[in-house]
Order: C-alpha cells, then sequence, then structure tokens
C-alpha cells in the first residue's frame, strides 16, 4: 500500500468508528461542543500518530509476552504529555474534557492501531497509519459535534449562527441534541449514511425471515 | 452513614450510569452483548475488578500521588499527580493479570466461564474511567469501595439488558445498512434516554 494508501482509507472505507467499532467512547461524550471536540480530535491523532511510531521503532525488541504492558507505558506517556500541555495552554477547554483526555489510554484505536499496524509495520508507514486514523476518528467527531452543536444551542465553535428565540430570533433550540442519547442517534445515522453508499460494508443478516406463503395469509 | 452510601451506589448504578450517561466501555459494549450469557460473564468480570482496582488506585492516589501525600516519608513538598494515568493503568493491568492467575489457580469454574474476557479488561476504558472519576470526586477509601462496585453493577445491568434486546431483535426486520452496529447504536439511545429519567432523582 501507497502512504496515501494508508492515509485515506480510514476516512471511509475502513473507518474506525463506523465500521471496526473502535473509540466509540470520547466519541460520545465530548461532543456537545465543537471546540472541545476539536481539541480532542487533535489530541488523539498526536497521541495515535506519536504512539504508532514509537512502538513500530522498538516492534522487534518488545518480547510478545508483556507487549500490552509495554504500549501500555508508551501511551500512557504520551498522553500525560498531552494533559499537561493541555492543562498549561487551554487550562478552560482541559478542564470541560475532565477525564476524557486520560481516557485515550483505553481510547481502543490507539490501542488496536499499535496491535494491528504498529507492530508489523516500519515507523514511517505506522506513522502514517495513526495519523489516518486519527483523522477518520476526527471526520466522524466532528461531524457529530456540528450537528449537535448547530442544532443543540444554534451556534458553531461558541459563534451563533442560528439566531435563538431567547435572544430575539427565530430558532427554538433542540434540548434532546445536548442530551446523551441524541449523540447515539446521530452516529447509528451516519453509519447508515456510509453503509447506503459504500454496499460492501452492510452487515449479514443473522435471520432470514420466511416467505409468505397463502395459508400464512389467512 | 449508612444512608449516604446507599445513596451513592444507587447513584452510581441508575443516574450515573458507566455506560448508557457517561458511555464509557462502550467499544465491548456494544462488540460483545449478542448472547446474554457472554454478556452476564463479562458483566461480573467487570464489576470484580472495578471493586478491586478502584479502591487499590484510591490508596495509591492518596499515600503516594497526591499533592503532599508524601509527608510521611519526609518529603511534603513532592506533588506527583502528573504520573496519575500511568500508575493507575498500572495497577489496573497488573491487578487483572493477579486475578487471572488467582481464579486460575483456586476458582477454575469462574476462571473458565470468564475466559477470554478478563484480559480483555485492562483495556476497558470503564475501568480507568472510574479510577478518574474517583480522583476527580476526591472519594474517602469506603466511598471509593462503594462507588467502584456501584458502577461496576450499573455497567452490567446495561450490558446484561441490551444483550436481551438484541437476542430478540434479531428477528425483525431491519432496513440493510442500519443492520448490526446501526441499529444497536440506535437500541442503546433508546435505552440511554430511559436512563434520562433517573436523572431527577436527588438523593
Amino acid at each position: 500500500m501507497s502512504s496515501k494508501e494508508i492515509l485515506l482509507n480510514p476516512l471511509f472505507n475502513n473507518n474506525p468508528i463506523g465500521l471496526q467499532i473502535l473509540g466509540i467512547c470520547s466519541a460520545l461524550a465530548v461532543t456537545t461542543k465543537m471546540s472541545v471536540a476539536l481539541v480532542m480530535c487533535i489530541a488523539l491523532t498526536i497521541v495515535c500518530a506519536f504512539s504508532n511510531l514509537f512502538i513500530s521503532i522498538i516492534r522487534d525488541r518488545i518480547p510478545s509476552s508483556v507487549r500490552i504492558i509495554v504500549q501500555m507505558t508508551i501511551i500512557a506517556s504520551l498522553v500525560i504529555v498531552v494533559d499537561q500541555v493541555l492543562g498549561a495552554v487551554a487550562y478552560d477547554l482541559s478542564k470541560q474534557l475532565s477525564v476524557f483526555v486520560g481516557l485515550i489510554i483505553t481510547n481502543c484505536i490507539v490501542m488496536g492501531r499499535a496491535e494491528a499496524f504498529a507492530m508489523q509495520n516500519p515507523p514511517w508507514p505506522s506513522f502514517i497509519d495513526g495519523v489516518g486514523n486519527g483523522l477518520g476518528y476526527s471526520l466522524i467527531l466532528m461531524l457529530v459535534a456540528t450537528i449537535r452543536e448547530l442544532f443543540g444551542s444554534g451556534s458553531m465553535f461558541g459563534v451563533e449562527v442560528l439566531p435563538l428565540v431567547t435572544n430575539g430570533g427565530w430558532y427554538s433550540p433542540v434540548g434532546l441534541m445536548l442530551l446523551p442519547p441524541s449523540a447515539f442517534f446521530i452516529i447509528g445515522g451516519i453509519i447508515w449514511a456510509i453503509r447506503a453508499w459504500k454496499k460492501d460494508q452492510i452487515e449479514e443478516s443473522e435471520h432470514e425471515i420466511g416467505h409468505q406463503t397463502a395459508f400464512s395469509k389467512v | 452513614m449508612l444512608e449516604y452510601y446507599l445513596g451513592l451506589f444507587v447513584r452510581a448504578v441508575f443516574i450515573e450510569n458507566m455506560a448508557l450517561v457517561f458511555f464509557l466501555g462502550m467499544c465491548t459494549f456494544i462488540a460483545i452483548s449478542k448472547k446474554i450469557e457472554t454478556s452476564l460473564g463479562l458483566g461480573i468480570a467487570v464489576i470484580v475488578v472495578l471493586t478491586i482496582t478502584v479502591p487499590v488506585n484510591n490508596l495509591i492516589y492518596q499515600f503516594l500521588l497526591a499533592d503532599g501525600a508524601l509527608a510521611w516519608a519526609g518529603m511534603p513538598e513532592v506533588d506527583l499527580s502528573f504520573l496519575g494515568f500511568l500508575s493507575y493503568i498500572g495497577v489496573i493491568a497488573a491487578i487483572v493479570q493477579i486475578l487471572e492467575m488467582f481464579l486460575d489457580k483456586y476458582v477454575p469454574v469462574l476462571y473458565n466461564a470468564l475466559g477470554v474476557f478478563l484480559p480483555l479488561i485492562t483495556v476497558n476504558c470503564a475501568i480507568l474511567g472510574a479510577a478518574l472519576f474517583m480522583v476527580n470526586r476526591d472519594y474517602s477509601f469506603g466511598e471509593s469501595v462503594i462507588y467502584g462496585f456501584g458502577s461496576g453493577v450499573g455497567w452490567a445491568l446495561a450490558i446484561v439488558v441490551l444483550a436481551g434486546i438484541r437476542e430478540k431483535m434479531k428477528y425483525s426486520d431491519v432496513p440493510e445498512g442500519l443492520r448490526g452496529l446501526g441499529i444497536t447504536f440506535v437500541t442503546v439511545g433508546l435505552m440511554s434516554l430511559g436512563f434520562m429519567s433517573f436523572g431527577g432523582i436527588s438523593l
């Protein structure tokens, strides 16, 4: 695979959230505001890219029996760096993200890519793969955050786009969009849209419904 | 006192349900909820691990990492809280490993029942999430025991209920693109909506 394919494949064809079912936790929890979601995307892309890079560099020297611990240590150290930088540069945002920056450690995208890609491939493609998967995650996350913030509070990045009724405008916000359940509905809808477009991702039915016979109509 | 702990427990199980309100442990939640039996096994494993790791992490935070915690060792100015993530995940990984060896030797029935789920739990974000929430909210040791157990029960409850729904759902005619992952998300959304109704309870 060329670098371009490695970078672009995770965006639609093999999206980490839509198809691989990885990293859903944070996708749901930090998407009520676009600015928070954007910080989360950047943090995750950085951690994913660099953990892939470092793990790939030392992949031949990691004994396979302790590889999970080694991967965890590398990822956790990177997350500590990101967390400290966030706390110093954007204190308010890091307060809003609360525990979710720390939860990047157990984000399955980072672990999954380290295990599935970085352990078998040289450093440069691994780095690209990390960036690609980070972007695939960011794509869904920003899409969800845009929908939730635009319809939930009529704004984008905190700037009012749809004038609210309370401020003398015409738009009355959909309160549901700010509540946790809406994230599930939106992601379900996005998955539906992606699969309507990429037919090969549709899952097999587990149970076939029998055809109607002349008797069953009676 | 008892009332307070009971309130904490109920809050951890229903009002602040790990899976449906904070979305933690979602990956395993969605991936391993096709059958009631397996999800029950996983649920019990999560309860056990949470009940042990949250209090242990609480002790580590109180006596080693918090600002000024090392006063007993003669170093009152040291603040190691930035090492938090690394030590919590290390503790969790170690305890899961020890638990696995212990169960293998002394309780083989439970070991076989939990099977592959036990090692998987290390990377379940509900476990680390509970540890981080515990630190964020400054729980004492007693509170952390109740909180760990309660949030485990909440998570287990949610996954078993979802598995029950999915077992029935496979007989329904779902639109092609929504089949599998998509409809599961919508279902979890509806469940989460149901759990929102606990939000109004004041304890």
